[in-house]
Formats: C-alpha cells, sequence, structure tokens
C-alpha cells in the first residue's frame, strides 16, 4: 500500500505539499478527538458494547494498573506525610497531620497520580495496540469484515477506563491515606486516633467522590487520545513509537490543564 | 441501500468501477481506472509495484474512497455510502490481504470465526463446523488453536483467505493470494478460487504479480501501467496484445519501455 503511494511519475510533476502550521495542527487534532468521542458516544448509544471485550479492557487496562497506582500513591501519601508532620507538629498543629494529608491526597495526588498512571500504562498500550493493527492492515480487516474498528477497538476501551478509573483512584486514596498514617504514626510518632480523627473531622465524603469524579474526565482523555493516536497511524514501527510517545505527551499536558480547571470547579473556595 | 436514478448500475454487473481516480498529497495514483466483472467472473489485475493496484483494491472494498468515480457492488453504488451502509454491502464481500493482516492477540479458530461472531452472531457448533470446514479447504485442519505468531507467511495467508470465505461472500478480492507461497501451495489456493466461482458463482478480483497463475484462473485480465488501465480483455487477448509495456510484463524482461531502474 505505501509503495501505491509513490507514484514515480506524479512524484516528478506535483509540488510537495506544505507541512501544515502548529494552529492548524491542533484545531485538527482537537476536532479529531471530538469526531471521535461523538462517534463512540453513537456506538454506545446502539448498544455497541460486548461483554467480553470490555471485561478484557477493564482486566488488561485497569486491574494490571493497580498495583503501580498503589505504590506510587502510598509513597507519596508517605511523603506529604514526611514533610508536612514535624511542620505541623512544629506549630502545635499535630491534630491537622491526617486531615491535611488526607485532603492533599483525595483531592489532588490520588487522581493526578492516578490519571499519570494511567497514561504511561494504558494509555501507550492503547496507542501502540491500535497503532500496529493499523499499520499491519488489522484495521482494514475489521472494516474489510464489516466490524466497526470504532465499535472493537475504541468504545471497550473509552468504558473500560472510565469504569476502572474511578476505582483505582479509590484505591490509591486508601494507598496514599494508609502511606501517611504510616509515616506519621512510625516515623513521626503521631498517635494514630489523632490521625484518624483528623481525618474524620476535615475531611466531607465528597472530597472522595468529587475526586474520582475527575479520574472520569481524565479516563476519557486518555481513552480518546490513545485510541485517537493509534488510528492515525501511518507507516511502521518508528510511527508506533511516535504515536505511543504523543499519547502520553498530549494526555499528561491535557491531564494537568484539566486537573486545574476541575480543581476550581468541583472545589471552589 | 437503493441507488437513485443517476447511480443506476450498469447491465450485468458483479463489479463495476467507473472514472475512478485516487489522489493522495497531490500523487495521482489512479487516473481514471473502468473496469466491470460480470457475476461470477474472476478478473485479475496485474502491473508493476506501484502501479495502483492494491489502492483500487481498497477502493473496491471501500477501505479508501476514491477522488471521483464510481463503484458498483451489484446493484449498490458504494462511492459516497456511509459506513453502516456500506458495512451491509461488505457482509457479502471477503478480502485476503497482501499480508494475510490477521488480528494477531487471537488464534487461528478465532480470527476465521470472527465475523461470523461479531455479524452473523451464529451459535458455537455452527461457528465451529464452519471455522474446521474453510480451514480443511485452505489445508490446515487442525491448526485452530495456533496464534499468527506461531504461523508462516505461507500458513497466515491461508488463515486470511479461511477467514475472507467463512461469511460466503459473492464478492472476494485477493490482493497477491499466491505470493510467498511454495508452487503446490500457491496451485491449491488458484484451485480454491477458481473452486468459489465454478461452485458457488463467487465474483472475484485478483491482484497478483504471478503470471503464470494470473492466465490460469482468470476469465478477464486488466494491466495497470502508473495509475491507468493500460490493457483489459480475455486471458488470450492479453497474451497476444502488442502493447510494449504488456509484453515486456508478461515476459519479465528488463529491457523495453518500463524503466526497471528507477525502481
Amino acid at each position: 500500500m505505501a509503495d501505491e503511494m509513490t507514484a514515480p511519475a506524479a512524484e516528478a510533476e506535483e509540488p510537495k505539499p506544505k507541512r501544515p502550521d502548529p494552529i492548524t495542527t491542533l484545531l485538527v487534532f482537537i476536532g479529531e478527538l471530538a469526531l471521535l468521542l461523538g462517534r463512540t458516544v453513537r456506538e454506545i448509544g446502539r448498544g455497541g458494547i460486548a461483554g467480553s471485550d470490555l471485561i478484557e479492557q477493564m482486566s488488561s487496562l485497569g486491574v494490571s494498573t493497580i498495583p503501580i497506582a498503589l505504590l506510587t500513591s502510598f509513597t507519596s501519601g508517605g511523603v506529604l506525610s514526611l514533610y508536612f508532620t514535624p511542620f505541623l507538629n512544629q506549630y502545635g498543629a499535630t491534630q491537622f497531620v491526617g486531615g491535611v494529608v488526607a485532603l492533599a491526597v483525595a483531592r489532588e495526588l490520588a487522581p493526578v497520580l492516578t490519571g499519570v498512571v494511567f497514561t504511561a500504562r494504558s494509555g501507550s498500550m492503547i496507542a501502540a495496540e491500535i497503532g500496529t493493527m493499523k499499520v499491519t492492515e488489522q484495521v482494514d480487516a475489521l472494516r474489510a469484515l464489516a466490524v466497526s474498528p470504532i465499535r472493537y477497538l475504541v468504545v471497550p476501551r473509552l468504558v473500560a477506563s472510565v469504569i476502572m478509573f474511578p476505582i483505582v483512584c479509590a484505591l490509591s486514596d486508601a494507598a496514599g491515606i494508609f502511606g501517611g498514617y504510616i509515616v506519621a504514626v512510625y516515623m513521626e510518632n503521631t498517635p494514630p486516633h489523632v490521625f484518624t480523627d483528623s481525618i474524620k473531622n476535615l475531611l466531607l465524603p465528597t472530597d472522595f467522590t468529587l475526586g474520582m469524579v475527575k479520574t472520569i474526565f481524565f479516563a476519557v482523555i486518555v481513552a480518546l487520545v490513545g485510541c485517537q493516536q493509534g488510528l492515525e497511524t501511518r507507516g511502521g514501527a518508528t510511527e508506533v513509537g511516535k504515536a505511543t510517545t504523543n499519547t502520553v505527551v498530549i494526555s499528561i499536558v491535557i491531564i494537568y490543564i484539566l486537573n486545574f480547571v476541575l480543581a476550581d470547579v468541583l472545589f471552589p473556595q | 441501500m437503493t441507488t437513485s436514478a443517476e447511480s443506476e448500475p450498469p447491465v450485468d454487473c458483479g463489479i463495476c468501477v467507473q472514472g475512478v481516480q485516487y489522489s493522495v498529497a497531490h500523487k495521482h495514483v489512479l487516473r481514471g481506472i473502468d473496469l466491470t466483472v460480470k457475476p461470477g467472473e474472476i478478473l485479475s489485475v496485474m502491473g508493476m509495484s506501484g502501479c495502483g493496484k492494491t489502492t483500487l483494491m481498497h477502493c473496491i472494498g471501500g477501505l479508501i474512497p476514491p477522488s471521483a468515480g464510481k463503484i458498483w457492488i451489484e446493484r449498490d453504488q458504494i462511492v459516497g455510502m456511509k459506513e453502516s451502509a456500506l458495512n451491509h454491502v461488505r457482509e457479502r464481500m471477503g478480502m485476503v490481504f497482501q499480508y494475510a493482516a490477521l488480528f494477531d492477540s487471537l488464534s487461528v479458530f478465532e480470527n476465521v470465526a470472527f465475523g461470523l461472531r461479531r455479524r452473523k452472531h451464529l451459535p458455537l457448533p455452527e461457528i465451529k463446523e464452519i471455522v474446521r470446514e474453510k480451514l480443511t479447504l485452505v489445508g490446515l485442519s487442525g491448526s485452530e488453536q495456533l496464534f499468527p505468531s506461531e504461523l508462516s507467511g505461507g500458513m497466515a495467508k491461508r488463515v486470511g483467505l479461511a477467514r475472507a470465505i467463512a461469511m460466503s461472500p459473492q464478492i472476494l478480492l485477493y490482493d497477491e493470494p499466491t505470493s510467498g507461497l511454495d508452487p503446490i501451495v500457491a496451485s491449491v489456493v488458484d484451485e480454491l478460487i477458481m473452486q468459489m466461482r465454478d461452485k458457488l458463482g463467487v465474483t472475484s478480483i485478483v491482484v497478483s504479480h504471478n503470471i503464470k497463475s494470473i492466465f490460469r484462473i482468470s476469465d478477464k485480465v486488466a494491466m495497470l501501467h502508473e495509475g491507468e488501465l493500460l490493457a483489459y480483455g480475455t486471458p488470450d487477448e492479453i497474451k497476444s496484445c502488442d502493447d510494449p509495456v504488456v509484453r515486456q510484463f508478461i515476459e519479465g524482461r528488463t529491457h523495453g519501455p518500463i524503466a526497471v531502474a528507477r525502481r
């Protein structure tokens, strides 16, 4: 197919196409993402989710991400506690240690870290898998078999991400707070009940739930960008690598920008 | 899938291509191709690498939209058709890809059964029976549990063929079905292509470089050159064609109007 596109006679006649400018590229990218989201929602509306595909994706994208998400969150909660506990102890505010750590974990650390870990592991996997399928004509083979690539490839990955992201985030919440507890209690000698009481007094259930709501937006971004980059891959192994890298970079940038907006919208001061 | 008055298909149309052009990034890959394949006929398309054969096949399969022209699959004009409507046409078509394009995360059984499960929703015992039958036809019975990474190139190509015929299509598009196969297996594939026509009346387009195979299996032969249809006729007409490009290609000569050094 690739060599079909490089007819030498045609090459001699026509000027090379100009590279689009960055603004055009950005607008095209946003348009493609919106279009892909629209098509995916339409496929979901038509009942286009095969249970077996969904479970498989929930396992490969979500369950496999849990160990690294827990580790990241646990250590980050511990580090947060390591910084805050001596500082708060110094000002006689030991009773705030648990609350401060849990608040930071629930609102910010767990959702964003889950987003980053999910992007690094699952987003890259989505792009690499679909990109490889694209360059080896497997996506064309799907279409030739009258099976929509959106229904077969995008829908299960998007839905699985939306389901699994908040679950992983909830587990990360627990791991982060536990990390903070271990450090505060066993390294900084904070009484256990002071740590737990502080969480009860300072945190609302919405701090957890809204943090998990954030991850639903992140899930849509990671899955969509991964699928879009994969489906737009042309060429060979190098382009698959580029699609994978692009997915990670683009998703993380969008997650951080979106996180800033959502922090203001979901947790107004 | 009704066709409007201005899109009435030509008479006796299995696959009809009218004025199809395809350009990408200012390159003209196809420059107005006209072809007609009658129902139950085998048309072979030959030509140098890069002449637009695979692009033409992808246009006919609805995988890429031509820049201009019309394509009829039996009574359905597919250019400009929505993907969902196109899927109904594709249910009557099968495609064999140049590099097999097997789903590498699925076993041979799952590959061949893919369309039967996803589109036809047949019960499992029936699917198993069809898969077994098609794999036997291509000489691969007993390989159901293997994965594409465990197959040789020739085996993968035959699994691709089994997958294409599993849905019992009325139209089959083959892209280099015998390339990379040993002569005996290539003959088996040739015979299978002819069997599909003789027993089931399947209309086929075969893209190939294998001159011997082309003249053996085809009812009509077309030669593309630099995106244009250079010759079209029965195998005997093509064999006796005077065009120097056609002659050079058929005879496999390095000297002639086709500039081999440029490729």
